[in-house]
């Protein structure tokens, strides 16, 4: 379980201070499926941010399984990072003239599993997203969804408590991006797995059972997604139209 | 995270930019070859010095004219010529002497029935064979009855006598010195040393009989016989001070010099001649050695210089490896082990190529270089500190870099 507590984050700019996050407080419970909509600059990404270990509040505390984060030193942040989060980025930050194995072994590199494990591990998460034939390819001889799915692998692989991923549809065409739904569903439907991502696509967030919509740096919705859209579904027209961040509020109505 | 798998991955990151590590390297191998290759030259020298000097034997003490060894110079020279009554009075006042030897040398023709040579003949005592640390190959060393009955023999070397007989047995033979005939009687053992006043080039001839028939007047000064030099064994090194000491006072006495009079000889030790020799190649070798450096330092600025820019290049790939859990000090040693196979590549080659570059310089006679183990060791081991020392600042700063703002690097 995942749980933010009033975190603020200010970035100096200048002089001035921009507020990213502005007292948000939310709850997450092993097994969900989540995903956070809202515009840009809303502060989804510094969320997301915070929530993978990579960044540490101006305030307020996060807690993973209980601990709290928020005044962890960067070794033991970067543990938490190694053991209970997996990360997937939106431009998929594969080690090039590396092989898709080797990419999905690197987090096992800087946790002392030995070497034979290792390559099982990886081997076993590549197959989860469907890469078996694809080990020793580099990045650069797979496709976009290919890579993206090799980047989930590599989340994967340390068996983290929580997956987040930072738009990880937003570079890749609409059936890459049903590739990585499904990975998404599986996961969670059959190792349930906790799965947070971060978009500003509704059709896409519409695949998750919770959605929570942020602006200006504050929670402003969050709510159950009734019927949650099976991986594989048809884009419907109106959300295709319409699917920019500022019909939103709108399409949610619709959808519902 | 093993040092294999980083030194893999460090590989891989510099054969990624193969030229640029290529240059890299060279750099720290033109210090490290420049280094191996100079400091053996220097240990060459030293060496070879030291050998020669050691080949003449132990605890030798030298007296010899100050200005010219010519003779015929007139003038002051004359005046402080060095006589053979110094010797008698030396080997008569001095205490803890073991062999005493004076010699009279002089540039002469020397001749077989085929060949003519000019040789530094050297008229001498018995004494001569043991205060040198000479040895008789074969046949006989000079003795007091030759020099007594002014005998006409002469021990020669072992380079005269490949010159002169042409590999025969020279023994009971005859040569000419200056037109008058000598029988040899015994050659020396060769000290593998060569050049002027080797023992393997000499002639050596009883003093008398050179007084007498070779030297002629230019040995003589006011009705006295001279000396080129005299060459004087202590009994024991601890001697050695006060046996200069008195040699000086014996040599004032009979030149009637005041203490602060201009003494015209020269008394000096193998010791003092061994250190100051030493002194001037060790000094010789560090000079090299620290223009090498020079270089090398040069080499290790191309690490660093280069090593800051990849972590630059590479600021995403730092951020992803800590976003995937790679703590500080992981990142900190990809990036040192980066520096260090970049110095140690350029250590090894630099080694192999310095000790190649000596060798070859031994091999054409150019001059003698040793390239001893510390040798290697030590400019081997500077290239790797140089890795060490010029990586951690780089390293420090992709270490330090903070996940997320590495990540959003463009």
């Amino acid at each position: 379980m995942i749980e933010v507590k009033n975190v603020t984050k200010i970035y100096k700019v200048g002089d001035s201070e921009v507020h990213a996050l502005d007292g948000v407080s939310l709850k997450i419970r092993d097994g969900e499926m989540v995903a956070i909509m809202g515009p840009s600059g809303s502060g989804k990404s510094t969320l997301m941010a915070i929530l993978g270990c990579l960044d540490t509040p101006t305030s307020g505390d996060y807690l993973i399984d209980d601990k709290d984060t928020s005044k962890m030193k960067e070794d033991q942040l970067a543990h938490l990072r190694a053991h209970k989060v997996g990360f997937v980025f939106q431009q998929f930050n594969l080690l090039p003239r590396t092989s898709a194995l080797e990419n999905v072994m690197l987090p096992l590199t800087y946790d002392g599993t030995k070497a034979k494990e290792r390559v099982e591990r990886a081997k076993k998460a590549l197959e989860l997203v469907g890469l078996s034939d694809r080990l020793h390819h580099h990045p650069n001889q797979l496709s976009g969804g290919q890579q993206q799915r090799v980047a989930i692998a590599r989340a994967l692989v340390n068996e983290p408590s929580i997956l987040l991923a930072d738009e990880p549809t937003g570079n890749l065409d609409s059936k890459n991006g049903d590739e990585i739904m499904a990975i998404f569903q599986q996961l969670h439907r059959e190792k349930h797995q906790t799965v947070v991502y971060v978009t500003h696509d509704m059709f896409i967030a519409r695949h998750t059972e919770r959605i929570i919509f942020l602006m200006d740096g504050k929670i402003v919705r969050d709510e159950a997604v009734k019927n949650p859209i099976k991986a594989g579904t048809k884009r419907p027209d109106e959300v295709l139209v319409n699917g920019n961040h500022n019909n939103n509020h709108k399409i949610i109505e619709v959808l519902q | 995270m093993n040092v294999i798998n980083n030194v893999r991955v460090a590989i891989r990151a510099l054969r990624a930019n193969m030229l640029r590590s290529s240059l890299t390297v060279l750099g720290i191998v033109i210090g490290v070859a420049a280094v191996v290759a100079l400091l053996s030259i220097g240990r060459g020298a030293t060496s070879n010095i030291t050998e020669q000097v050691e080949s003449m034997g132990t605890n030798l003490i030298t007296i010899s004219q100050g200005r010219s060894f010519r003779p015929g110079m007139g003038g002051a020279s004359r005046s402080s010529s060095l006589m053979y009554k110094d010797y008698e009075a030396i080997q008569e006042k001095v205490e803890g002497i073991n062999g005493i030897s004076p010699y009279y040398s002089s540039q002469t023709q020397v001749s077989t029935t085929s060949r003519t040579t000019n040789y530094s003949v050297i008229g001498t005592l018995p004494a001569y064979l043991e205060v040198n640390n000479l040895e008789v190959e074969t046949g006989r060393f000079i003795t007091d009855t030759d020099n007594l009955e002014r005998s006409r023999v002469v021990v020669i070397g072992q380079d005269v006598s490949d010159d002169l007989f042409e590999g025969l047995n020279p023994l009971g033979r005859t040569i000419k010195i200056n037109n008058v005939s000598f029988e040899v009687i015994g050659v020396l053992a060769s000290k593998g040393t060569s050049g002027i006043g080797s023992a393997d080039s000499s002639v050596i001839i009883p003093i008398r009989t050179g007084y007498a028939r070779i030297f002629g007047s230019m040995a003589v000064y006011n009705g006295n016989y001279t000396l080129s030099g005299i060459t004087i064994s202590a009994e024991s090194k601890d001697f050695i001070d006060t046996i200069m000491y008195k040699v000086e006072l014996v040599l004032r006495s009979q030149h009637k010099l005041g203490l602060n009079d201009d003494l015209g000889f020269t008394i000096s030790s193998q010791e003092q001649m061994l250190s100051s020799l030493s002194d001037i190649s060790n000094t010789m070798s560090a000079y090299l050695g620290a223009i090498a450096g020079i270089s090398l330092l040069v080499g290790g600025i191309g690490i660093m210089n280069i090593t800051l820019v990849s972590v630059t290049e590479r600021t995403r790939e730092i951020g992803l490896r800590k976003a995937v859990g790679a703590p500080q000090k992981a990142i900190l040693f990809q990036f040192l082990v980066e520096t260090m196979t970049l110095a140690v590549l350029g250590g090894v080659i630099g080694v192999i190529l310095g000790s190649l570059i000596a060798t070859i310089f031994t091999y054409l006679d150019l001059i003698t270089a040793k390239v001893t183990f510390d040798v290697i060791l030590l400019s081997f081991t500077s290239s790797a500190l140089i890795g060490l020392f010029f990586g951690i600042y780089p390293a420090y700063q992709a270490s330090k870099l903070k996940p997320i703002e590495a990540l959003r690097y463009e």
